[in-house]
């Protein structure tokens, strides 16, 4: 994979999303329009409430905007039907979550080999590339242990080989880090830096974590669903 | 395969709830498996026992059946010896037939006149060796049970047998030394004695009269005196040595039945006119023959122009398809509760897993699980309780069956006088077995199909969000 290459991998034009509370309607992005370069450590930004996780699940083709159109690649993803936005999902989008979400009854080293699974990847592949990965993340000495056998850590580590184990176009980290002591978090941010470095992906994080805002290639804060500043170049380290 | 491995260890995820379902399904196939086993248990039996009574099928000539029961000596099937060497020697009857043997039904008035008693009877005339053969015909295992050997002798035409309520009434109980056989009270005994003593003629005087006595006395065994009307109308009287006493199943026929050789029932039937007999027993090897023996047998009649009928053991006994249909009733009203038990057992745990799992359902389908992929989820999960539970159940039932069939309880079948082992089939009961594990199977997936239908719905975001 070309490393800090060009090209856009997620655009977003004038994208509004809009719940509905029983019959009151609750704006939570009201018209945001930004691009995601390939291949960067992209946040966004904003206080509790803002629209941070509602702005990544449109990204991560898990939600669908009210009106507006997120793009991943050339796809616009609004016209896709149900079944191909999840095989869309399985093959470009990666996730990690705040709370770790790993499938309790599987080891780690079948946490990490679940997405392959979904895409048929040949066995022998499967194994090379999922015992790769672990020992990328430093857990190669623990892939038969189920997730409540794992710490914190750890367990972060398993979700970050399980998201980058089938080359997506883009990783989406909802507060990676919120649910980790500060030694721990930052270890975690090192390692998806290095990963992000190592297989020149791109990470597009939803933070309010100034440690993690510190890495940060660019970002864009949202305050009350909308786009009120968009930096580049922030990284301190 | 690995939905089948997140499948199998999630239904040992939260244990107490698996056991309980697992426990549901397994004593519901338990209990459908044992029931079923004890009901073909019970056809066996009463097949066993119609068979040994009636054989599987009975040649009568045409309209006896229907008609002729009550004046058989109208109804005899003409030169019937003939008749039953074609069944005999036919050579695919022969390979399939056990025994092929002639009956002679017959009714009239029997008399004990050294206590001045009598009253009608209905019986019949068998030949006892045949009898005897038909008695051993087991094909099930259900063990002995219908007729008792009889003791008679072909070549002894004197000899008979009848119900113990018969001899009862008859007041021969202290005479044949039978335990639980009341004498009559003071006010019947002098009942029956004033209505003796206003019969002009006592049938013991009409077989002085008869031209021709047949039976030989023995000075051990009572005897009674038997009534009947010819063929041609007049009437007959033989003597019979009453050599055993059986219980019969029903009161009626225990009140009203007797036993004997053929050759005696032809003699009372026919008198000295030519000796026909009412049907032809055909008892098979096998129950399975039953369809080529029926079209041989037809086919014979059609070749030769033989008018006669054939009736199978369903026809002759009518109980039989009676009790087969009463517990066939129950045994589905139990499968159907069992069912809906099993039913709202794997819903409910299904549902409560699928609450559970929101989250991981959630992540699944961020990771691009589709909905279909989530829906088989909970399906395989649902199908594999019902596996495992069925399985288990099968396992129950057969260490149920075996401690049944290693006791010592017996009861009595519907249609029998005496008890019987109880006993549970099991073995060779394939079909039962195959429909009660696939019925819960089926029962077990459908009932996952809401919770499972509930899951594929959700969506992504709710899902995820959900703590």
């Amino acid at each position: 994979m070309e490393k800090n290459g060009n090209g856009l991998v997620v655009r977003l034009s004038n994208v509004v999303k809009t719940y509905q509370t029983g019959s009151v309607e609750v704006p939570a992005i009201k018209g945001i329009s930004f691009e995601i370069p390939r291949q960067r450590f992209s946040m966004i930004v904003g206080p509790s409430g803002s629209g941070k996780t509602t702005l990544l699940n449109l990204i991560g083709c898990i939600d669908k905007p009210t009106s507006g159109s997120v793009a991943v690649g050339q796809q616009d993803t609004g016209a896709l039907s149900d079944n191909e936005i999840s095989d869309f999902r399985a093959q470009r989008v990666g996730f990690i979550f705040q709370n770790f979400s790993l499938i309790p009854v599987l080891s780690a080293w079948e946490n990490v080999e679940y997405p392959l699974m979904l895409l048929g990847v040949a066995p022998q592949i499967r194994r090379d590339r999922t015992t790769r990965m672990l020992e990328a993340v430093g857990l190669a000495g623990q892939h038969r242990q189920r997730p409540n056998e794992l710490s914190g850590g750890q367990k972060q580590r398993v979700a970050i080989a399980r998201a980058l184990v089938k080359g997506p176009d883009f990783v989406l980290a909802d507060e990676p880090t919120a649910n980790l002591d500060s030694q721990t978090g930052a270890a975690i941010i090192d390692l998806m830096r290095r990963m992000q470095e190592e297989y020149a992906t791109t990470f597009i994080f939803s933070t309010h974590d100034p440690h993690l805002m510190s890495h940060a290639d660019q970002t864009f804060t949202i305050r009350d669903g909308q786009l009120v500043d968009h930096a580049t170049g922030v990284r301190s380290c | 395969m690995l939905t089948l491995k997140i499948a199998f260890r999630n239904i040992f995820r939260n244990t107490r709830r698996s056991v309980t379902t697992l426990s549901t399904i397994a004593v519901g196939a338990a209990a459908v498996l044992v029931f079923g086993a004890y009901i073909t248990y019970i056809e066996y039996g009463v097949q066993t026992g119609a068979v040994q009574r009636t054989g599987h099928f009975q040649v009568f000539r045409n309209g006896y059946f229907t008609f002729g029961t009550a004046a058989p000596a109208s109804w005899g099937i003409d030169n019937y010896g003939s008749v039953l060497r074609l069944i005999q020697e036919d050579p695919v009857l022969k390979s399939i037939s056990a025994v092929v043997t002639p009956v002679q039904s017959l009714s009239g008035i029997v008399g004990n006149f050294d206590n001045n008693t009598s009253k009608t009877f209905f019986g019949t005339g068998f030949v006892p060796s045949a009898r005897d053969r038909m008695k051993q015909w087991n094909e099930y295992g259900t063990g002995s049970q219908g007729l008792k050997r009889s003791g008679l002798k072909d070549s002894d035409l004197s000899r008979g047998i009848t119900g113990a309520g018969l001899v009862r009434i008859l007041g021969l109980c202290d005479r044949l030394h039978l335990d639980n056989c009341p004498i009559p009270p003071p006010a019947a005994e002098s009942a029956v004695t004033a209505a003796a003593a206003v019969s002009p003629v006592d049938l013991g005087e009409l077989a002085k009269r008869d031209a021709s006595p047949i039976s030989l006395r023995s000075d051990s065994d009572p005897t009674v005196d038997l009534l009947a009307a010819t063929a041609g109308g007049a009437p007959n009287v033989v003597t019979l040595q009453i050599a055993r006493v059986e219980l019969q199943p029903l009161k009626e026929l225990d009140d009203n039945y007797i036993g004997m050789n053929i050759g005696l029932a032809q003699n009372l039937v026919y008198g000295r006119g030519e000796h026909k007999a009412s049907g032809i027993v055909v008892q098979l090897r096998r129950t399975e023959d039953m369809k080529t023996a029926r079209a041989r047998l037809l086919s014979l009649f059609k070749e030769h122009g033989l008018d006669l009928e054939l009736r199978d053991f369903t026809e002759l006994n009518p109980q039989y398809n009676q009790i087969i249909g009463l517990f066939g009733s129950i045994f589905s009203f139990i499968s159907a509760i069992i069912a809906i038990v099993v039913l709202f057992t794997v819903t409910n745990a299904m549902g409560m897993s699928v609450i559970e799992r929101t989250g991981e359902i959630g992540t699944s389908r961020a990771m691009g699980v589709r909905r279909q992929g989530i829906r088989k989820q909970f399906l395989i999960e649902g199908s594999l309780l019902g596996v495992i539970g069925a399985t288990v159940g099968v396992a129950m039932a057969y260490v149920v069956a075996y401690a049944v069939n290693h006791s010592t309880l017996t009861w009595t079948p519907p249609g029998q006088a005496a008890p019987v082992p109880l006993r549970l089939y099991m073995t060779g009961a394939y079909s039962l077995l195959t429909l009660t594990w696939t019925g819960l199977l089926v029962v077990s997936a459908l009932a996952a199909l809401i919770p499972a239908n509930r899951a594929a719905r959700m969506t992504v975001v709710d899902a995820l969000r959900h703590v």
